[in-house]
């Protein structure tokens, strides 16, 4: 299979290529940028005039709930999701039922992804069995049976100790640790951030300082164990200095925020809205404000989705009873966008957020459109405004606090190994 | 998102919360139970306001005194009454809180009395009834009571009527206290100039004084000069944990004895929600004393309780 994409405007972050270059691809590879290479006839043309050609996404957190939770969201609705939100590679955490913590399970997942033939999977392994915290999962031959690193979703490793074991493990072998920051203890039964409007609210709080507990002892066991951690939804302005500082003493150390995080606060909560019970929870204006101002500079590597598809009935309940979670796969792009312009953010700097530089993170082959990469691609619309309706969502999960809003960047097509896998 | 509580036309349609309504309508319910607290008196102690209505106490948390104060104040407006204890049945049985209300919609219920041990279910109820039908919070959760804080400010402004130059000192556990959180509400709207929370740090939620309160840890700092002392109910479960070594330490340092309460004006005031844990949160010899007020509070409530109900049916 040939294609010939014309017209289109190229934005290749990872290459610095930001110009008008038409993009041949034969045999799932990408053959030649610009001129038509001899003897190049395409099978098939895609014009992309006035769109935008860039590297497929890449998502760090997207919960596809198979196995177990297959009633809030299938893997084939949610690889659905992806590829028409530009997702073309995601990493799911293994916080599923039962947890990713047999390489017999993983291996299903990928091979069923791979059947569906949309957008690739990359589990993340469970870093202890169960999730529990005690003993530590098969990490060498999860990572044969496909796991680019472990996690342990939202689940927090209370034993120091075994938190320094599993570190020293993973750093024997080179592997990266997805932990998302917050102390157990200081965050039980909280619902929002512990601030004015949880007092309003009368909702139970979860204080900034969870954050900064908890990752005070991750960067400092890091520190000790040399291993590659990636802090995964940063929600705090403390949280930010915190991974500028151990940058800047050396430590293997990446970090990534939600979309929902660069756009929303407490105050979005408003009448008990349940679309913003999220974890880590909505923070403040000034939480806000460092996590743009540390994606800019660097301290933070990539922006995530943490797409968590949530059934219908499990939201409607009061706000600490709905279930955690909101749709992002297909919001992913224009929320980065809309990011990008309201913070004065080049295109390709924002792109580079949400694709080459989550794939490094990942360790995997993608973000990259450069001759003999695979051809992997997401061609959008800047300039089409679209509004987020639930109906209109190919995920299983409905719920979402933008809701009803519009937003700027149209997905049009969609390439997942040289082949269209989504056309609007 | 629009306000929940009031119309198109700024016409109250649910009572869920203090916060968010406008001064105007507070006065106007204070005004209507006033024209109530009159019907307790008569011989026929009734008036036909909401005959031909139903209203359902839904109680998803138990509660004897609030659940019987709104069964009374409906039925003073001859309402039909129905009380449902939902947390002993339905949804024991797994049944949601909205299938709960849809199944009384379409009893043809008319006013739902709700109390629910989570922030925000009254919203969220709300949220899901069709246009005609109103809802009353009666306790969500931390969150809101907005009757008991109502009839706390009417039973102020009975004793005080001057409400612009008045002191007040909220006492005990704001952390938890759905009471505390409708009582400063209602007081700042209605204009009291200073309105204090006294509490240890344990027992006061973060940023405390975003809702426009003064700041005491020491309760007799706090009640000098007061002109009303709102005291705050302590749950039993409170007592001995990390919020409170224990009940005994409690009522050393913030429990309302004689003694403290003289650092008030003279004329001084107490109230309390109810019910009361005498020898923690109060002394027996001011519950029953000259000050208190808390057994008007609970005749007033009823008074406050028709307020909000003729005027959310349109009657008033």
């Amino acid at each position: 299979m040939k294609i010939h994409i014309k017209n289109g405007h190229l934005i290749d972050p990872k290459n610095n290529i930001d110009s008008k270059l038409d993009v041949y691809i034969a045999a799932g590879k990408i053959l030649a940028l610009g001129n038509t290479p001899e003897g190049f006839v395409a099978n098939q043309t895609i014009d992309a005039t006035g769109q935008i050609i860039c590297p497929g996404l890449v998502d760090l957190s997207a919960r596809l709930r198979e196995p177990g939770d297959e009633y809030k969201a299938t893997l084939i609705s949610e690889l659905q999701a992806a590829v028409a939100g530009g997702v073309t590679s995601l990493a799911c955490p293994p916080d599923t039922d039962p947890v990713l913590d047999e390489p017999g399970l993983v291996e299903m997942l990928k091979h069923r992804a791979k059947q569906l033939n949309l957008a690739h999977v990359y589990p993340l392994g469970a870093l202890t069995r169960q999730l529990q915290g005690k003993v530590l999962s098969e990490m060498g031959e999860l990572r044969e049976a496909g796991c680019v690193g472990f996690s342990q979703a939202n689940i927090a490793i209370t034993d120091t100790q075994v938190l320094w074991r599993a570190m020293e493990y993973a750093a024997t072998f080179g592997f990266t640790l997805f932990l998302h920051a917050e102390e157990p203890f200081l965050a039980k039964d909280g619902v929002a951030h512990d601030g004015e409007i949880a007092s309003r609210l009368g909702l139970k709080g979860i204080p900034s300082a969870a954050e900064a507990l908890a990752l005070a002892s991750i960067l400092r066991i890091a520190k000790e164990t040399g291993a590659r951690i990636h802090i995964s939804r940063l929600s705090t302005a403390e949280g930010v200095a915190m991974i500028r500082d151990a940058k800047k003493q050396g430590l293997k150390i990446t970090a990534d925020v939600s979309a929902n995080q660069l756009h929303l606060t407490e105050h979005d909560i408003a009448y008990f809205d349940a679309n913003c019970h999220l974890k880590p929870p909505l923070r403040t204006q000034r939480d806000k404000d460092s996590l743009s101002a540390g994606l800019k500079d660097g301290t933070i590597d990539a922006i995530c989705s943490d797409h968590t598809p949530v059934d219908d009935d499990a939201k409607l309940a009061p706000f600490a009873e709905a279930e955690v979670g909101a749709t992002g796969l297909e919001l992913l792009l224009a929320l980065t966008l809309k990011w990008a312009t309201q913070e004065k953010v080049s295109l390709l700097h924002a792109l580079s957020l949400i694709s080459p530089a989550s794939a490094q993170i990942l360790g995997i082959p993608a973000g990259d459109l450069s001759p003999n990469s695979i051809a992997d691609i997401c061609i959008f619309d800047i300039n089409e405004y679209w509004k987020v309706a639930p109906s209109a969502l190919k995920s299983q999960g409905k719920n979402s606090p933008f809701n009803g809003l519009e937003l700027a960047g149209k997905v049009k097509t969609t390439l997942v190994h040289g082949q269209v896998v989504y056309q609007s | 998102m629009n306000n929940p509580q009031l119309d198109a036309d700024g016409r109250l349609r649910h009572l869920l919360s203090i916060e968010g309504l406008p001064k105007k309508i507070l006065n106007q319910i204070l005004d209507t139970a006033e024209s109530f607290v009159g019907v307790a008196e008569r011989e026929v102690k009734k008036v036909p306001l909401l005959r031909g209505k139903t209203v359902c106490n839904l109680f998803f948390e138990n509660s004897t005194r609030t659940r019987t104060t709104f069964e009374i104040a409906a039925k003073r407006l001859s309402a039909d009454v129905i009380s449902l204890n939902v947390n002993t049945s339905s949804q024991s049985k797994g049944e949601t809180i909205l299938d709960t209300v849809d199944n009384l919609i379409a009893m043809h219920a008319d006013m739902f009395v709700v109390r629910h041990s989570q922030s925000g279910a009254a919203h969220f109820i709300a949220r899901h009834v069709p246009n005609h039908i109103h809802v009353i919070n009666a306790g969500d959760g931390r969150h809101s009571h907005p009757t008991q804080g109502l009839l706390d400010v009417f039973t102020v402004r009975k004793y005080k009527p001057d409400l612009h130059n008045l002191r007040v000192a909220i006492v005990g556990d704001v952390l938890h206290s759905r009471v505390a959180r409708s009582e400063i509400h209602a007081l700042t709207t209605l204009g009291v100039p200073e309105v204090r929370v006294i509490a240890p740090k344990t027992l006061l939620p973060a940023q405390v004084e975003k809702l426009g309160v003064h700041v005491f840890h020491d309760m007799k700092a706090g009640l000098k000069d007061v002109d009303v002392v709102m005291m705050l109910r302590l749950q039993n479960e409170r007592m001995n944990g990390a919020m409170l070594p224990s009940a005994q330490e409690y009522f050393k340092t913030y429990g309302l004895t004689q003694e403290k309460l003289s650092l008030a004006k003279p004329d001084a005031i107490v109230l309390h929600p109810g019910p009361m844990n005498r020898g923690v949160e109060i002394d027996s010899s001011v519950a029953d004393g000259v000050q208190s007020v808390i057994l008007p509070q609970v005749t007033y409530g009823i008074a406050v309780r028709m307020a909000v109900m003729a005027m959310l049916s349109g009657g008033s």
